[in-house]
């Protein structure tokens, strides 16, 4: 296993990448997003076997992709939080959560929330908040709770906040579960919006079938979204990211505010949970408090660290690779939990950097690794 | 991406260019800038500062001496937010700011550096410079984000290129853009000023020793304060590198700054400060010009017997 | 919100809810003392407990031992399943710190992989409870609540005067139980040669490295004897509850945790405190609410604690514990 980590790490890809020419980068980088727009109908031969849907057991190929590309907005948020900032949050699902919850609860005409809204300003039995106007909504609940729940807790030591978080994940599901009259509690909402477009063969534009318009939606955000987080990443807010992370004090002597970046990488963390969570509510048109178990956290972080904390790459193969290859092998999905559960231990154990490391963080662990065993030396 | 830009010839001339890293300073030489009230600092039952007292004026190089233990660190700490004193105040330019956070004191104009080098040590040295740097920058999550406030740019801030020249003509250049770019300029300008320019694209750890001494001070000067605290920035150095930072000092003040430094080294103490204070257990038992302070027998008396870093 | 319910049987309530604060209290002392010692916190931990309790069922279905035994055959069949599930329970999380942690100690690690490969272990942990030996060998493994033979038969002992309130014997059985094994940890801990180091580098690491104590041997031992006090709160949860399941450690852990913070973690009287109080507010506000809300409230404490009071009621202290 690591002679094959090893000579994987022989190849340098990202060194080789950086050296490569600026025409080179561009048109390899539109050439993959070319071919992930082209996904949906993959049939070259040597590439077709990963399609689920040629799996006799296997689900429909477009939604897998939209899956894996709402999964991957996720974790490039989250990689926000964990990667940049190098807080662990482990309660994101509750994020997703209220996303997914905000366009149903104020989307759909058979939300509670809708109908006393009907009752109160005399409006008629099929209006609700559009879509369109969802979004922001479902940003600002999100964002907001991002903030309320980082203000208080961002102080303490991380892995206090590791287990505040995780409280927050299940207060969220938990409170959807039990206000019945507000989240029409475990059976949950149904009617969710989708997004709005032009009507083709008498279905809407977004609709059930016709899942590789969803997942096309979505591939658009995503890039959206990784494009944004590297602005992020090479501007001031992630070198002040990078020095709170290596020496905390050091950096507020510099006039690096901590707990306001910190606050900031919670917020957008947040935030992309929240639209990640939309997305995912939308195209099922039905939300459920069973939807957003903990275990959802467990798998978002799963794909950050064990795709390479701090690097967007690295956090999109994990993501790819976790959503995937359940689907792929859906016939083994009792067994689901357990072999995630051994991923998670041996990647970690064998590869603390993840697979597709940062550099940075590479650098930073084998540091360690030498520290650590300098020490064991003298003692 | 950035980071790999291939430093110019040119750029690597270690001749500065005192005038693009000078700063502004808001007041007449000579003044007080800092004043230490009454300060008493305990841990527990170790009182490591007792009763402090004094001033630092604009302009001047104020030196900071004492035995090992004698809380000259603890000055700086309560100097800077990181510790806050148990009685009296501390005023810099008539701002109270004990107990301020430690951010904002860099922010209303003190920089330091540590005694144990803390650097950023997976950064390169320009990208600590630059962190630095951006304690004086604006540009906010969301200016970083969308980009939204654009600047009308100069002839010689406009790209060479024909689009990119069009577009940013039109719609004007980023704030964040030019930030980042006047930062990098500085950086390497500072980089430049201490004297390890050469070296701006390795990361932090893999620096030697003296490199990282200097990169400190770079990236203190880089948030451009008007008061430096240096703590034992010789240590460790062989006379002819204390030479050099004699000079470095002296430059850093001809550039606006005041500078007040701790050092054990007699020698470079007595040559390059204007000041100085010292401490014994906690307490300043003498204060004045080098002459005065190497003629007070208090003085002699706590350094008999305290081996002198020089040696 | 139900007031009377909840002051028409304050007495019960608060019974109920020490019950639980007890084994809340003895779970809690292996998050303590690996906190103390490492400053990590053991995720898989609740799943020690869990192994603990099925292993107080195989003890029993071994025994033959069943409800309405002879008192004789009782506390044979209650020390052997104590003594198992205290073995089980230290065994795993010795496992657990040779497989998920002392590698990344070596490799120096930062500390958010620990608490990666604590969840990663904690999954397969409870996954092969629930799917790897069901598969294997079928029922009772599998991911339905598992019945557990009531050994002990529950009878009321006395009744406390005043209040008219009965004590039955399993009540009885728990609280004491819970109180005395934390006296003896917590002697063991401040007398003992051993537990002088465990309190050593839970105080600082380098320096007693230094004086000559194995860092190594103290990790290992706390979560031996962290592993063996949640093997005893298996056992006592199991003679109250009569039940087990493959992810039952997840909410008791995470009360447990918040039982640890609330008393201030590192602190193995803070742990008792906590987690006394804990049961006790728990039950009070099921009462109150509806019980549906009774695992938010261990949330809200916790979350509460941290914001006002982060060092816990009695403060962090596994180390200047009276050193
Ligand atoms: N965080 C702390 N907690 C407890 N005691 C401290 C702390 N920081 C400093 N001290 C104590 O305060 C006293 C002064 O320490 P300080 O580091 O300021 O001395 P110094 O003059 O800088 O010495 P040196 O020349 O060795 O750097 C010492 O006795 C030290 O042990
Ligand atoms: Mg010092």
């Amino acid at each position: 296993m690591s002679q094959i980590l090893d000579s994987y790490r022989g190849l340098q890809l990202g060194n080789r990448w950086d050296r490569a020419p600026k025409w080179f980068r561009t048109v390899a980088l539109l050439l993959v997003v070319a071919f992930a727009f082209y996904l949906p109908f993959l049939n070259i031969l040597p590439f077709a076997y990963i399609r689920t849907d040629l799996n006799p057991t296997g689900s429909d190929w477009a939604s897998v992709l939209f899956l894996i590309v709402v999964y991957m907005i996720a974790a490039v948020g989250l990689n926000v939080v964990i990667g940049f900032a190098g807080l662990l949050d482990l309660g994101y699902v509750g994020f997703y959560a209220l996303g997914a919850y905000s366009v149903a609860l104020f989307g759909s005409p058979s939300s509670p929330v809708v109908q006393a809204l009907q009752s109160r300003f005399d409006l008629s039995e099929e209006w609700a908040v559009p879509f369109v106007m969802c979004i922001p909504i479902a940003i600002a609940m999100s964002l907001t709770a991002g903030v309320i729940l980082g203000a208080p807790t961002l102080r303490l030591r991380g892995d206090y906040l590791a287990i505040v978080t995780l409280g927050f994940g299940e207060i969220i599901r938990i409170t959807a579960r039990n206000l019945d009259n507000v989240t029409g509690g475990a059976a949950g909402i149904t009617q969710v919006p989708v997004p709005p477009g032009p009507e083709i063969d008498g279905r809407s534009f977004f609709n059930t079938i016709d899942a590789e318009r969803w997942y096309w939606l979505a591939l658009v955000i995503l890039i959206l979204i990784v494009w944004l987080a590297s602005r992020l990443e090479h501007s001031r807010v992630g070198r002040a990211w990078l020095a709170i992370r290596e020496d905390e004090d050091a950096a507020a002597v510099m006039g690096v505010a901590g707990f306001k970046f910190k606050l900031w990488a919670f917020a957008i963390g947040a935030s992309v949970g929240g639209l990640a969570g939309l997305l995912f509510g939308s195209k099922q048109q039905y939300v459920e408090p069973n939807a957003f178990m903990l275990n959802l956290s467990f798998l978002f972080v799963a794909m950050v660290v064990i795709g390479g904390s701090g690097n967007i790459v690295g956090v999109l193969v994990g993501a790819f690779l976790l959503t995937y290859l359940p689907e792929r092998f859906r016939e083994l999905q009792e067994w689901r939990p357990f072999a995630f559960g051994l991923a998670l231990v041996l990647v970690m154990v064998l590869r603390p950097q993840g697979l597709v490391p940062s550099r940075r963080r590479a650098a930073e662990i084998e540091d360690r690794r030498h520290e650590a065993e300098e020490a064991a030396a003298d003692a | 991406m950035p980071e790999h830009e291939i430093v110019g010839a040119e750029e690597l001339k270690d001749t500065s260019d005192h005038d693009k890293i000078a700063i502004e300073t808001s007041g007449a030489v000579g003044e007080v800038l800092l004043e230490v009230d009454h300060v008493t600092l305990r841990f527990g039952g170790v009182v490591a500062l007792n009763d402090v007292n004094f001033d630092i004026r604009r302009g001047e190089i104020l030196g900071l001496i004492g035995p090992n233990g004698a809380g000259k660190t603890t000055c700086f700490n309560a100097m800077t937010g990181v510790y806050t004193p148990t009685e009296g105040t501390i005023r810099f330019k008539d701002q109270e700011i004990a107990g301020t956070k430690p951010h904002r004191i860099n922010h209303l104009g003190i920089a330091r550096t540590f005694q144990n080098i803390r650097l950023f040590p997976e950064m390169s040295a320009l990208e600590n410079v630059m962190v630095g740097c951006d304690a004086r920058h604006k540009t906010s999550v969301l200016g970083v984000l969308f980009r939204a406030y654009r600047v009308r740019p100069s002839e010689g801030e406009l790209p060479k290129s024909g689009i990119r020249r069009s577009f940013a003509k039109v719609f004007g250049i980023s704030r964040h853009t030019l930030e980042e770019r006047a930062g990098r300029r500085r950086s390497m300008e500072l980089l430049r000023f201490v004297g390890i320019a050469d070296r701006a694209h390795e990361v932090a750890r893999n620096l030697p020793y003296g490199y990282q001494r200097r990169l400190e001070i770079a990236r203190a000067l880089a948030t451009e304060p008007e008061l430096i605290c240096l703590d034992e920035p010789a240590a460790g150095f062989n006379p002819a590198e204390k030479e050099d930072l004699m000079g470095l000092i002296r430059r850093i003040r001809d550039l606006g700054h005041t500078v007040l430094v701790i050092e054990h080294d007699m020698k470079l103490v007595l040559g390059v400060t204007d000041r100085i204070v010292v401490l014994e257990f906690g307490q300043k038992i003498a204060e004045g010009t080098p002459e005065e302070v190497a003629r007070n027998p208090k003085v002699i008396a706590a350094y008999l017997g305290e081996p002198d870093d020089a040696a | 919100m139900d007031f009377d319910a909840l002051i028409n049987g304050l007495d019960r309530h608060t019974l109920d809810g020490i019950t639980r604060g007890s084994i809340y209290a003895l779970v809690a002392l292996g998050y303590t003392m690996v906190y103390g010692v490492m400053k990590l916190i053991n995720f898989a931990h609740s799943e020690v407990f869990m192994v603990g309790t099925w292993t107080v069922l195989g003890t029993y279905t071994v025994l033959g031992a069943t409800a309405g035994m002879g008192v004789g055959m009782v506390i044979a069949a209650t020390l052997l399943a104590l003594l198992a599930a205290m073995l089980a329970s230290a065994g795993t999380a010795l496992a657990v710190e040779r497989i998920a942690y002392r590698p990344l100690r070596k490799k120096g690690a930062p500390p958010l992989i620990f608490l990666i490969t604590g969840i990663g272990c904690s999954l397969v942990l409870v996954e092969t409870f629930g799917q790897v030996l069901r598969a294997f060998f079928g029922p009772p493994f599998g991911r339905v609540t598992v019945n557990i033979p009531s050994v002990i038969e529950t009878k009321v002992v006395f009744t406390i005067p005043g209040i008219d309130l009965p004590v039955t014997n399993t009540r009885l059985l728990i609280i004491i139980g819970a109180i005395v094994m934390m006296i003896a940890l917590d002697t063991f801990v401040n007398k003992s040669r051993l537990g002088r180091g465990v309190r050593a580098v839970a105080q600082d690491p380098d320096t007693a490295s230094l004086m000559g104590v194995n860092q190594e041997r103290v990790i290992m031992l706390v979560f031996v004897l962290g592993g063996a006090m949640a093997g005893v709160a298996a056992l006592l949860f199991t003679i109250q509850y009569d039940i087990t399941k493959f992810d039952i450690g997840f909410i008791i852990g995470i009360k447990a945790f918040t039982a640890a913070v609330l008393g201030g973690i590192g602190n193995l009287r803070g742990a008792l405190v906590g987690g006394l109080l804990l049961g006790v507010v728990e039950v009070y506000a099921s009462q109150i609410w509806d019980s549906s809300w009774t695992d938010v409230t261990a949330f809200i404490v916790l979350v509460l604690v941290l914001m006002f009071r982060p060092t816990g009621l009695l403060g962090e202290s596994l180390g200047k514990a009276r050193a």
